[in-house]
């Protein structure tokens, strides 16, 4: 999966002609009912806090080790000594999806937070920067969004084998250009502004003007996408780990704990709904989040 | 004036090829220059210098880069995508053997997904703000977030496990009639297009919004027209642009989405072929199934801009 | 179907913004109309004049709601009909024509098709007949090409024409009541005055009810019956044009009538000293691509002649794309001629921002006409203010101070005002502001853009007010763009008068302003609206009167 999801202007060439109003790189149209946003931004954010509090402090709650062989039973059920049973070694899944979220979670935090000070950075930057190495940038990154995520990250697994920086390194490749576009585009239009070129003829360098001008004014559409940019990191690297070419045993994230059952799926074991649930819920959650932020701001500016 | 418009779409193709120039650059780049050897890692770290300096210069890779990007290059053009290295055969038969299926599973999804999502998208619309408009929301932003493997797992286990309708798995061969046909593709179509839909509809009933609040849909309401030829021929002319721009991104996940279906359901396509070549490392064919995903994607993307272009007033009649 | 009668009583309308409670924006009006008449709605923006107009045809925008009142048109009760008689009614009985006319034509469909979408929809003639209409309409409404106009598509044709085929849309249906919404306000004053004569005619003869809604008052006296004054939703006053014109009773209507009328005031002159500040000499702007004589593909600006001395004001006067805006950026740097030289202070001024002295920034500031955009939103006015102060001298934390306190003053704006975001000004104190910012430098020159357009007209004037009197005290010289020739009047010594890139007129604004030479000139004065009905009568120019391009 890609981050084409529900983000209409990350992804792919954008002709002058296709969208002549400037619109924020917004995930969801304006939903103006504000009973509806209120409760799905209450859905939303217990669902991700609750997710952000598990990778925090989840392992310091893990009844058992995380590999250790407690049970006889593979695929068991739910019960007191096993809340969410075990898995297809007998090992607890609760303390394994405790410790797995914390992998899940962090490298999508890390990964979205990389690709959006580069992609963002670039972008404002490159505003100041002379036309032809302003074209020369925008070209590489239009190269790099022209290869979905999913294949950046099997090409680049293929070539390297897989290791945890090289799973971050594959998101902020495919990741970085949509943040750049987008940061790029929203530069572009505030540095037309007449504040901009009021602050130009006052004699201001070009430091003072990305720095004091235009960033204070894209810092919430920027952050806005880097959480959409998070819920796509998520759903690419445990992707990837689902395909056995993500994160590596010992270590295990969500996605890992989904592969690793799915032979008891015939079964209906809990071992594999749950963590699949637990992914589905996170991202889920943080999109509501985002959505019903991003709403809110808009209704503010009406 | 014709010659301008026609000078863009032109304009619209060079700039697609170039760009696929470039990918296929870093697509090489990645997988053939970086890496230390792939003579060494074809043996195995026991084998002699000698063996593999004997692989080496039989793969041609003591030839500088560039001349091997060229040849690399060329053989797309003849059809020589080199040979499997797992197995010894050629590439181009192991394509050959699996794209016809992805294809077609990609094409029915198609056929399902897009009118569905099109009708989704400006029921919401129009009735922006109701309980259809409100529940759809809902629905359709929770589906984009979800994971696609959840939608599968939950499919098997729904369909499969507890009420037995369906096989777990899809064994094309075994399809001989249109009920047998229905069994295999059910799945993995049902979990391809759920989220698929939920991103077309949302995408069509944004565009859409959008012509729905200008100055001149609430000028045909003024007119008087009703609710429905305000949409069909008032603001649906104008969105065509950004829907089928919509559809082509939403389509282009269907590139990411088959990797994991047809790995979770075994099915013989393309991208389940591909998966297994990163698995065995086998980089010539990873090499050519990039390629493929690739030019679809920038295909895709190309033919929804040639859309908005010649859906445009202002380029059309100049 | 002859104008029917329109009798409007205790109309209320109730708007619920974004995250906040239901209030009451309209409240309490009331008035009739006989067939035939034509009532104009006056007032500033937020006055709630559109608003009462749509619902006219039972409307309300997305967030509001017609809460109270009824509108009785003819026999019919508006208010209480259902949404099908609604639909039936739109577009048949009651038309609208739209302030913006590009934006209102659907961009994908032919002109032709969009004018009789009406009368299709209601059945009251067949496609064949509606184009025959249409194109009667077309011609008697001074359309060019009656027979084909309407096979273009809205792109290409211009706004004073689209304007005229919203008003075709509008009347070929025979409405009983026609609502006609600033529908000049977005035109050169050169084309308002054809366009208002072409409605006017049409409609005096089909004997249409009108309701139009303005916030210029001389337009108004042009078309208008009766007149009915808007503030903040409720009415200040309603009479006949000639009663509210001669003898306004309400303290509000009076200072619209001021503000209309700032001729009355005699600029104050100031005794310029002679010394020369900026002179500008065979000055050529241009964009795009240069061919090999230098020359730039599209020329904006050329042949410009101009000079000011120091503390003296020149207007500079021109319609859209005459290339007034692009002379203030060429000055202060944002554009680089492509041929000429701009003197300043007796030094050559460089060309781009690029070669000029913190000096010559400091000396030239440039305020711009919309307030919401020359304003960084992100930063406080107290900071907005700091900046200049900071970049051009060195002054202690207190100085500064003390320093942005009395520009407030010296803007008359409050000092509770400095912690405030723009977001929290209104427009008139924006302005302010931002003219603050300008003075913080202790200019020389201020390039002024537009600075009152955007503004409502009482606002404008005390706006004006302030620029005058900053003068006289502090001496500072003004390049005053404004296609506003009553503005430019009260404010400025001298005048240019712009036509496509080129001055046609320059000299003192008594000379210019009451004995112009050149056509253009005589045109652009002759088509401003005077306070006094009959004068569109009266007036002799049209757009048919083309003016030729020559330098004096």
């Amino acid at each position: 999966m890609n981050d084409t999801k529900t983000m209409p202007v990350s992804k792919g060439k954008r002709h002058p002609y296709v969208s002549p109003r400037s619109r924020l790189p917004i995930a969801v149209p304006k939903q103006r009912n504000r009973s509806g946003w209120q409760l799905t931004r209450w859905i939303g954010l217990s669902l991700f806090s609750f997710w952000l509090l598990v990778a925090l402090f989840g392992p310091l709650f893990a009844p058992y080790p995380m590999g250790a062989f407690v049970s006889d039973q593979i695929y068991g059920g739910a019960s007191t000594a096993h809340l969410l049973g075990t898995d297809y070694m007998g090992r607890d899944m609760l303390s394994r999806m405790l410790t797995g979220a914390r992998y899940t979670v962090g490298l999508a935090l890390v990964a979205a937070l990389l690709s959006t000070l580069v992609g963002a950075g670039f972008g404002m930057l490159t505003v100041l920067l002379p036309r032809w190495l302003e074209e020369s940038v925008r070209r590489i990154f239009d190269t790099l969004i022209s290869i979905p995520s999913k294949m950046m990250a099997l090409v680049m697994v293929s070539a390297f084998g897989t290791s945890i920086p090289l799973l971050i390194l594959a998101a902020v490749l495919s990741y970085a250009p949509g943040s750049f576009r987008i940061a790029h585009s929203l530069a572009k239009n505030l540095a037309t502004l007449e504040y901009v070129q009021v602050a130009r003829t006052r004699g201001e360098g070009r430091l003072y003007i990305a720095a004091v001008e235009i960033f204070p004014n894209m810092i919430q559409p920027v952050l806005t996408d880097m959480g959409m940019r998070f819920v796509f990191i998520v759903l690419l690297l445990s992707g990837m780990s689902f395909l056995g070419l993500g994160v590596q045993p010992p270590v295990a994230d969500l996605g890992s704990l989904v592969r690793e059952n799915i032979g008891g799926l015939s079964q209906g074991a809990l071992a594999v709904i749950a963590p699949a649930l637990a992914i589905g819920s996170l991202t889920v959650g943080a999109n509501l989040l985002i959505d019903s932020l991003s709403n809110s701001r808009d209704n503010q500016k009406e | 004036m014709r010659d301008s418009l026609f000078g863009l779409v032109l304009g619209r193709l060079a700039s697609s090829l170039i760009t696929l120039l470039l990918v296929s650059l870093v697509i090489f780049a990645i997988t053939s220059l970086l890496p230390g050897d792939t003579a060494q890692q074809v043996l195995g770290q026991f084998a002699t210098p000698e063996q593999v300096e004997a692989l080496r210069a039989q793969l041609g890779l003591n030839q500088p880069p560039l001349l091997r990007y060229w040849q690399w290059l060329s053989g797309f053009a003849t059809g020589d995508l080199g040979r499997s290295a797992s197995n010894g055969v050629d590439v181009i038969q192991l394509v050959n053997d699996r794209l016809p299926n992805s294809l077609l599973l990609a094409a029915i999804t198609t056929v399902i997904s897009v009118p569905v999502a099109l009708i989704m998208g400006i029921a919401a619309a129009m009735r922006r703000g109701g309980v259809l408009d409100r529940t759809l929301n809902l629905i359709t932003l929770s589906m984009v977030a979800v994971p696609e493997f959840l939608v599968a797992t939950l499919a098997v286990l729904i369909f499969a496990v507890q009420l037995g309708w369906l096989p777990a798995l899809s064994y094309v061969s075994t399809v001989d009639s249109l009920g047998a046909f229905m069994k295999v593709y059910a799945m993995p179509v049902l979990t391809l297009c759920s989220v698929l839909i939920a991103q077309m509809a949302r995408m069509t009933r944004a565009a859409l919004i959008d012509q729905l609040d200008s100055a001149y849909v609430e000028m045909a309401r003024l007119k008087g027209a009703p609710p429905m030829r305000r949409v069909l021929r008032h603001a649906l002319p104008n969105a065509v642009g950004p829907i089928a721009n919509a559809v082509a991104l939403s389509l282009s996940y269907l590139l990411g989405g088959v990797i994991i279906v047809e790995t979770i359901f075994n099915y013989p396509g393309i991208a389940s072929l591909m998966v297994d070549a990163v698995s065995n490392r086998d980089l010539a064919l990873v090499q050519a199934c990039a390629m493929i995903f690739c030019g679809a994607y920038l295909l895709l993307v190309m033919l929804a801009d040639l859309c908005a272009i010649l859906s445009n007033p202002r380029l059309r009649n100049r | 179907m002859q104008g029917e009668s329109l009798i409007v009583r205790d109309l209320d309308i109730c708007a619920t913004p974004p995250g906040e409670d239901e209030r009451t924006i309209v409240s309490q009006i009331n008035f009739a109309l006989k067939p035939g008449e034509v009532m104009a709605l006056i007032g500033e923006s937020g006055s709630g004049k559109t608003t009462i107009a749509l619902a006219m045809m039972g409307y309300a925008r997305r967030g509001c709601r017609i809460a109270g009142g009824s509108v009785q048109l003819g026999e019919t009760d508006i208010l209480t009909l259902s949404a099908v008689e609604t639909r039936a009614l739109r577009g048949h009985r009651v038309t609208y024509i739209a302030q913006s006319a590009a934006a209102a034509f659907n961009p994908s469909r032919r002109l032709m098709d969009q004018v009789i979408e009406g009368a299709l929809i209601h059945g009251v003639m067949d496609r064949q007949q509606a184009r025959q209409k249409a194109i009667q309409l077309f011609g008697e409404l001074a359309l060019p090409d009656p027979e084909h106009i309407g096979d273009r598509y809205p792109h290409q044709v211009s706004g004073g024409q689209l304007q005229r085929l919203m008003a075709a849309m509008a009347l070929i249906t025979d409405p009983a009541l026609v609502i006609l919404d600033e529908p000049t306000t977005a035109l050169d004053v050169t084309t308002q005055v054809d366009v208002l004569r072409a409605f006017k005619r049409v409609m005096r003869e089909r004997g249409t009810t009108a309701l139009y809604v303005s916030h210029d008052l001389a337009v108004v006296a042009q078309i208008a019956d009766h007149v009915l004054v808007l503030q903040a939703g409720e009415e200040q006053e309603q009479g006949p044009i000639g009663q509210i014109l001669d003898n306004p009773g309400h303290a509000y209507t009076r200072s619209l009538l001021a503000a209309a009328r700032p001729e009355t005031r005699v600029p104050s002159r100031v005794q310029s000293s002679g010394d020369e500040l900026l002179r500008i000499d065979d000055l050529q702007v241009g964009y795009g691509r240069s061919d090999r004589n230098g020359l730039p593909n599209n020329v904006v600006l050329d042949h410009i002649q101009l000079r000011i001395d120091r503390g003296q004001a020149l207007g500079v006067i021109g319609e859209s794309g005459s290339g007034k805006s692009t002379l203030a950026r060429a000055v202060a740097g944002l554009v680089a001629p492509s041929r000429g030289e701009v003197q300043f202070n007796c030094r050559e001024l460089p060309p781009t921002l690029r070669g000029r002295t913190p000096d010559q920034f400091r000396r030239i500031q440039i305020v711009f006409q919309s307030a919401d955009n020359a304003l960084n939103p992100a930063h406080t006015v107290r900071r907005l203010l700091n900046r200049p102060l900071e970049t051009y001298f060195q002054m202690s934390r207190d100085a500064r101070q003390r320093r942005v306190e009395e520009l407030m003053d010296l803007v008359k704006l409050p000092r509770t005002l400095l912690d405030r975001k723009p977001s929290g000004l209104s427009g008139g104190q924006k302005q302010r502001v931002n003219l603050a910012r300008a003075l913080a430098a202790e200019p020389d020159l201020i390039l002024c853009d537009e600075v009152t357009s955007a503004l409502d007209t009482v606002v404008g004037a005390a706006i004006l007010e302030l620029l005058a009197e900053l003068r006289r005290e502090l001496g500072v010289a003004y390049l005053f763009i404004s296609h506003d020739i009553s503005t430019v009047r009260s404010l400025c010594d001298d005048v240019m008068v712009l036509y496509q890139g080129e001055c046609v007129e320059f000299g003192p604004c008594s000379t210019v302003l009451n004995q112009p030479q050149h056509d253009y000139t005589r045109k652009l004065i002759g088509s401003v609206p005077e306070l006094q009905p009959g004068w569109l009568e009266a007036c002799e120019w049209s757009t048919h009167t083309q003016p030729t391009t020559a330098t004096v």
